[in-house]
């Protein structure tokens, strides 16, 4: 370990930091309206650029595939299901830390999330939203998708309430509603902070219009208070539900490599596993892009990388229970299917997964590790491949080696799967570049209250 | 069959289509100028609008074609009256005097292949063919057909057909022909020479009679490249005369095959499938089955069907039958010193026959040398077979002749500038004579040639005139089948475009008679039948009893030489299961059709066994450089286990008309390696690999790991002994569950309730059913791209698997159509239940409900599911008018799968219910059912007892696919039972 420690990268925090002199109140609403009203920095145009490019070759790459046919990815029969979906379970995944940090660590009454709760949520409304377009795409007719809905109609048919994709696009779109509301709550008073602090008329007037009227008088807070609890006792819940879900939208079915019960809890663990991993690595590019090292601690990584951790975990867990339970059922089709992956022409993905997910977080055992933002950076990139390649792996390599080996094929990959893979990032992140440029990253009122907590140990 | 067919015809229901003829053409074309009439076909019917301009015709012969009122209407090529030949013709069904629109009608003719008649039945819309189906009473049908025979109907609708006389590649006139060719004629014939394919048609043997009367120097050649040139050979050899050999495989016990495809590529196969067939269809009530023995140098699907298969090289299997005609006492043959098989086995064969004397047959393959044929002749007379297992016959051709001899005559008279004129009709001599004979070469001394065909190709290329002939389906005419039953071609449409009879106009132009090819026919029957007996004749689509009567050659004592040597490798050239010779190569369908064992579409590939790629460096996908005898061709190599060492085998065909792309690397042809013989295997050829890359599609890759197999104790294909299955018929398959429990509610089924059985014994992996789907359900074509991808589209598929049994390896066959599971996890898991269970056990696809998720697919555990991922329908005009009217057209971008042929259910519905009587036992057969030769799918109403699928379902043999899963298929199988010589099997079985 010495050897290790010797390596770690030097350039964060002298310890001294962490000793600062008292916060005062003032000084986080200016830090943090600064990224509004401050300059934009540099970097900010590079990635904005680099992002809406990604976007514009995300529109292209949808447009094509609804022209042309599904048909443009490499997906067959068996294979009927390959990067569209990949690509959707990836993304609900990344959506799922922000409401988890936001709602579920509120009831648990985790003050440090209060940090993250704000970038996390927009985190996740991006996601769901980059998320909800593979669905619609990736049907053979997406001009027929509305048929999933139970409106009425002459025909007097309704959508098939057992097939769990109905369940999932209810579970999915009442997610996202309750994530936007819970997030446009908590900004209310942030926004008025804004208002107050804009100079312009068109500013003040913006945030004015969005503020809805927050005086911050004890009504308000109470009621804010009050709906925060509420509404995150309704989104936790939902939390575990949506990616329940889309595991059973897996478990449910009856092939190999999806068959497993342990998939509902499995995927909320992966789920979360890899949006704790996308909002650390926010984080630690925040803190270091707006110098925010004082107001987002070492602390609260810390914390996050501990929660990370243990879902990491959960999900190793489910790696090891499905291999066991393909070789204690004695079921000669689930083995094939643990064999062929492993072992098979897929393998470099499989033990792609083992090492990215399993393998590397295990060194967040180390607190030096979990403090060291640069590592943490690479650990949180580390896992979002491998919960990638954890979805390949279930969706496409499962598909490949279904029950009759007559029929097995192997994916071919098309330009068009590729595109599909990188330009979603192009959604997601200009949106973020947007969101921190107008709305305040971090909320206000309680990042206050976690500087004043602590402040005062 | 539908009910129509199963009713007692009515003969008087003639169809007389000239008196239907509309008068509209005439009236219209004084409304509109021709230059007008074309804005407005382009603007108001586009795809009628494109058949105008492609063929180029004028206004008034346009709308002859198309028939006024339904261009009117917008139907395009639907009118049965535009269509209809002007002479009276019958269908074979019961119809009134006038057609009821949207009830077929069926029409009885033959498609003559190699030259033998195979009958057919051609289901017609609104006088549009739209597809085939067997012909009961024909005797080398029966009601099956190939696979082959079916998609013959889509060269009918090709877009790409010729469809205009050509000089030197001008567009030209028929006169315009005629008047050359009258210039051209000498007087007396000399230097005139006809080149045909194999003929039995009485009535061509008779037009070319009378050519040869009117010029006396005349002279008539055949060549096709897949002809029996050894068999004639052989029979030389055996009994001084050519005779026929029909085979009568119901009769036989022990069958032993030298290298003969006697399922797939002989005349005959499908009655010689179905007869194979009907003698291993073991029930516990009849537990008996036939043996058959296969030496073959290649692998077809006769050899996948063995009880016991020998791989031997083609050149050794001439000794082969040596040292058995030697065991089994013929005079005069000896024994070769050195044998390359084991003594065992041999033995056990030899015992085998001698037991089953009177009930055994040999068959010599087509390809094999004559003293192969010789030998089989002997050998036969020496078990008895003549007269029990097999008949000789007078020889059935007109004018049998050693093709490849006669052939190289014609080529040496004209490049010796002795031929003048040469017609040639129908074949592609340039593509598929022998490489060694240059006929392009010898083509360019010629002063006038013409040649008829159907698609412009590489001779109508080289020769001075093209002419287009017409597709079987549209002429009149006649053949004899395998048997030597006279069958007659029947049109149930008339010529699509101004072409020339495929034969008889050709040859009465040039004996100066202007009669019609149908009066010419006439002349032939018509005096023999009287009346009543010609409409019979029409109507059967062959003449009762006209077979000739068997002979009795005498076998002389055989001088059969020296036995061939193999040295080198030697190069098999099979015929292609799908294309044929190549004629069939303009066919998408049959060039998507997976070969039966490689799987392999779209390519031509050099299968070589395991051991000898692996000896001569030769890598699966990469080409290798075969030479043989100063020719080379590359080629890619195919590892196919069960090939013999020291062989090379590959299909004629590919590499000419839709396959010789050169782009996309097509262009694997056979022929530029062939050399003239009378065989279709050559020793001394070479090969290197070029390292060289090449993809191969195939679809549905199958799995052969040995491994895997042994590991899986739930195997996809049950097997077993029929020893095994006389001793504990129910000992053959148990379930790992029994009768497991489902949370899933029954279904309640009041009336019919559909299932289907697959006997995988019967099952000869020869893809009729395939076709016979496609066909009857409008399923596209992909592409070789899309197939690679593992995109075919067909409903039906035939997984072939590998069996390891003590020594031998078997093969089984096992056709997979959709399952109709009783608790189907298709249906629950579509969201918007575009797939639903019907009152009759249905598992029905609702297209246009159905949004694609492509779920219900990934949760078929038997992937029979197909998905539209591109847009794979062809919208050509002319490839719209062979789809079945009673069949959805699906979109892009919806699921579609097999349907039990759900059009055929209520149709047969339909007409029960105006009778108010349940629908009887095989009212109902689908497509795959109806067309297969072995009968191996039955199909019908498992709520009645009496079914004869709900027998089938009750043998102790029968088992469910994948059953462990409980979704209770409504398809089953029946065991894949094998008959082995008890001695040859125990010494395999030791380790077991």
């Amino acid at each position: 370990m010495a050897t290790q420690s010797r390596r770690l990268p030097a350039a964060e925090p002298p310890e001294s930091e962490e000793q600062h002199e008292p916060f005062v109140l003032g000084s986080v609403t200016e830090k943090i309206s600064s990224t509004i009203f401050g300059r934009t920095p540099l970097w900010w145009w590079i990635g904005f650029g680099v992002s809406s490019l990604l976007l514009l070759i995300f529109a292209y790459t949808l447009l094509a595939i609804a022209v042309e046919g599904t048909g443009l990815w490499g997906i067959n029969v068996p294979i009927v299901w390959g990067m569209g979906i990949v690509n959707l379970i990836f993304w609900i995944g990344i959506g799922h830390a922000g409401t988890f940090i936001s709602a579920f660590l509120l009831l648990m009454r985790q003050h440090w999330r209060g940090t993250f709760s704000r970038f996390a949520e927009a985190m996740t409304l991006f996601a769901l939203t980059t998320a909800g377009l593979f669905p619609l795409f990736h049907v053979g007719r997406p001009e027929m998708i509305y048929y999933i809905l139970p409106y009425p109609n002459t025909m007097g048919l309704n959508p098939q309430w057992r097939s769990p994709l109905v369940w999932d696009f209810i579970a999915i779109t009442t997610y996202g509603i309750v994530s936007l509301i819970f997030w446009y709550i908590d900004l209310l008073p942030d926004l008025a902070a804004m208002r107050d602090k804009a100079r312009k008329p068109s500013t003040k007037r913006f945030y004015g219009l969005l503020s809805m009227g927050w005086r911050g008088d004890a009504g308000h807070w109470e009621g804010l208070h009050k709906t925060s609890y509420i509404l995150a006792a309704i989104a936790t819940p939902l939390v575990i539900s949506v990616h329940s879900i889309v595991g059973l939208d897996f478990a449910i079915s009856i092939a190999p490599g999806w068959h497993h019960t342990i998939f509902p809890p499995f995927f909320v663990g992966g789920a979360i596993f890899s949006g704790l991993a996308m909002v650390i690595i926010f984080a630690t590019l925040l803190r270091s892009g707006f110098n925010m090292q004082r107001l987002i601690p070492l602390k609260h990584l810390d914390n996050a990388a501990k929660l990370m951790l243990v879902t990491g975990l959960i999900v190793v867990y489910g790696y090891i229970i499905e291999t066991f339970g393909a070789w204690y059922t004695g079921e000669p089709h689930e083995w094939a299917l643990v064999v062929n992956r492993a072992l098979g022409p897929y393998a470099p993905t499989f033990w792609g997964m083992i090492i990215f997910n399993g393998v590397v977080i295990q060194a967040l055992w180390f607190k030096r590790v979990r403090r060291n933002p640069t590592l943490l950076i690479l650990i949180s990139l580390s896992v979002l491949i491998g919960m990638w390649l954890e979805r390949w792996v279930i969706v496409p390599v499962s598909l490949s080696y279904t029950y009759l080996p007559g029929t097995w094929e192997i994916f071919n990959v098309t330009i068009w799967d590729i595109l599909t893979l990188i330009s979603p990032f192009g959604l997601f992140f200009t949106a973020m570049f947007v969101f921190i440029r107008i709305l305040p990253v971090l909320p206000i009122h309680e990042t206050q209250a976690v500087a004043v907590e602590e402040s005062r140990e | 069959m539908s009910n129509e067919l199963s009713n007692q015809p009515d003969l008087n229901g003639a169809h007389n289509a000239a008196s239907s003829q509309p008068d509209g053409a005439t009236r219209l074309e004084h409304l509109v100028d021709e230059k007008a009439f074309a804005e407005f076909l382009k603007k108001n019917y586009p795809r009628e609008a494109a058949v105008y301009q492609r063929a180029g015709m004028n206004r008034r012969s346009f709308l002859k074609l198309m028939g006024a009122s339904l261009a009117m209407s917008g139907l395009g090529l639907t009118g049965c009256s535009a269509f209809a030949p002007n002479e009276e013709i019958l269908p074979y069904a019961r119809m009134p005097e006038n057609l009821v629109p949207g009830k077929p009608l069926f029409f009885a003719t033959s498609m003559p292949l190699g030259g033998y008649a195979n009958g057919m039945l051609l289901e017609t819309h609104e006088g549009r063919p739209t597809r085939v189906e067997g012909n009961p009473r024909h005797p080398a049908s029966l009601g099956s057909i190939s696979a082959v025979l079916q998609a013959a109907i889509l060269d009918l609708y090709n877009p790409v057909r010729s469809i205009r006389v050509q000089n030197q590649g001008t567009p030209t006139t028929w006169d315009a022909f005629v008047a050359a060719l009258d210039e051209a004629l000498p007087s007396d014939g000399a230097g005139v020479r006809i080149l045909t394919e194999t003929i039995t048609s009485p009535t061509l043997a008779r037009q070319i009679t009378a050519v040869q009367e009117r010029l006396p120097q005349a002279q008539w050649h055949q060549y096709e490249p897949i002809n029996r040139d050894a068999a004639l050979a052989g029979a030389n050899l055996a009994f001084g005369e050519p005779v026929s050999t029909v085979y009568r495989f119901d009769e036989a016990e022990v069958v032993v095959s030298l290298d003969a495809d006697f399922l797939m590529d002989m005349p005959g196969s499908v009655r010689y499938a179905r007869d194979f067939a009907s003698g291993r269809r073991v029930r516990a009530d009849n537990p008996t089955m036939n043996r058959l023995y296969v030496i073959e140098g290649g692998f077809s699907v006769t050899g996948a069907a063995a009880d016991h298969r020998l791989p031997l090289r083609p050149a050794q299997i001439e000794n082969f039958a040596r040292a058995l005609a030697a065991a089994l006492g013929v005079s005069g043959v000896s024994a070769p010193s050195d044998t390359l098989w084991s003594g065992e086995w041999f033995d056990a064969l030899v015992a085998d026959l001698q037991a089953s004397q009177g009930r055994s047959l040999v068959v010599p393959g087509d390809g094999q040398t004559p003293a192969v044929h010789a030998l089989a002749h002997a050998i036969n007379a020496a078990l008895g077979a003549v007269g029990t297992t097999l008949n000789y016959l007078p020889p059935l051709e007109a004018n049998p002749v050693i093709q490849s001899d006669d052939l190289a005559t014609l080529v040496s008279d004209m490049a010796a500038g002795n031929v003048q004129v040469l017609i040639i009709l129908n074949g592609n001599p340039v593509y598929n004579a022998p490489v060694d004979l240059d006929f392009a070469g010898a083509l360019a001394q010629v002063p006038f040639s013409a040649h008829l065909s159907l698609y412009l190709n590489e001779t109508s290329e080289v020769t001075t005139w093209h002419v287009p002939g017409t597709h079987f389906i549209e002429e009149w005419g006649d053949a004899l089948a395998f048997d030597g039953t006279a069958s007659l071609l029947q049109p149930p449409i008339g010529p699509l475009y101004e072409t020339v009879h495929s034969g008889s106009q050709m040859l009465a132009l040039l004996a100066g008679d202007d009669r019609t090819a149908y009066e010419m026919l006439q002349e032939t029957w018509l005096s023999q039948l009287g009346e009543a007996g010609w409409r019979r004749a029409l109507h059967d689509g062959t003449i009762a009893d006209s077979a000739p009567a068997p002979i009795t050659p005498s076998l002389q004592s055989l001088n059969l030489g020296a036995a061939p040597s193999a040295d080198g490798l030697d190069v098999l050239f099979r015929v292609d299961p799908a294309i044929y010779d190549g004629r069939f190569n303009q066919i998408s369908w049959l060039q998507e059709l997976p070969d039966p064992l490689t799987k392999i579409t779209w390519d031509n590939a050099l299968m070589v066994s395991p051991a000898t790629a692996e000896r001569l460096g030769l890598v699966e996908e990469q080409l290798a450089e075969v030479s043989l005898g100063g020719n080379v061709l590359a080629i890619p190599v195919f590892v196919l286990a069960g090939m013999p060492d020291d062989t090379l085998a590959t299909y004629l065909g590919y590499g000419g008309g839709l396959s010789a792309d050169l782009d996309a690397g097509l262009a694997f042809n056979a022929y530029q390696l062939l050399p003239n013989g009378l065989t279709r295997f050559f020793s001394g050829a070479s090969v290197e690999n070029t390292g060289r890359g090449y993809n191969l599609a195939q679809s549905r890759v199958p799995n052969f790991d040995e491994n895997l197999w042994e590991a899986d104790d739930r195997r996809p294909v049950v097997s077993a002994t029929l020893a095994a299955f006389q001793t504990d018929p129910d000992g053959i398959y148990k379930p790992k569950y029994e009768d497991p429990a489902s949370i899933l509610p029954d279904f309640l089924y009041e009336d019919n309730a559909w299932g289907m059985t697959i006997d995988l014994t019967s099952c000869i992996g020869c893809n009729a059913c395939v076709i016979a789907c496609q066909m009857e359900n409008s399923i596209p074509t992909v592409g070789k791209d899309e197939v690679a991808r593992g995109r075919d589209m067909s409903w039906i598929r035939v997984d072939p698997y590998e069996i390891p049994d003590g020594d031998e390896t078997r093969r089984a066959f096992q056709p997979v159509p959709c399952m109709h599971c009783e608790k189907a996890p298709c249906e629950i898991v579509c969201p918007v239940q575009a797939t639903v269970h019907d009152h009759e056990g249905l598992n029905l696809m609702i297209y246009n409900r159905c949004v694609g998720t492509r779920y219900c697919s990934a949760n078929c555990p038997y992937n029979v599911r197909r998905f539209n991922y591109l847009k794979y329908v062809d919208e050509a005009p002319e490839m719209e008018e062979w789809r079945n009217p009673n069949v959805t057209v699906r979109v892009e971008g919806v699921m579609e799968k097999c349907t039990y042929c759900v059009q055929r259910i209520v149709a047969a519905n339909i007409e029960a219910s105006k009778d108010n009587r349940p629908i009887r036992d095989g009212e109902v057969t689908p497509a795959c059912a109806s067309a297969c030769p072995t009968q191996a799918i039955i199909f019908g109403n498992i709520n009645d007892p009496e079914a004869a699928v709900s027998k089938t379902k009750a043998e102790p043999h029968e088992y469910k696919l994948l059953a462990e899963l409980n979704v209770k298929p409504r398809t089953s199988y029946l065991a894949k039972l094998y008959n082995p010589n008890e001695e040859l099997y125990e010494s395999g079985q030791d380790e077991e």
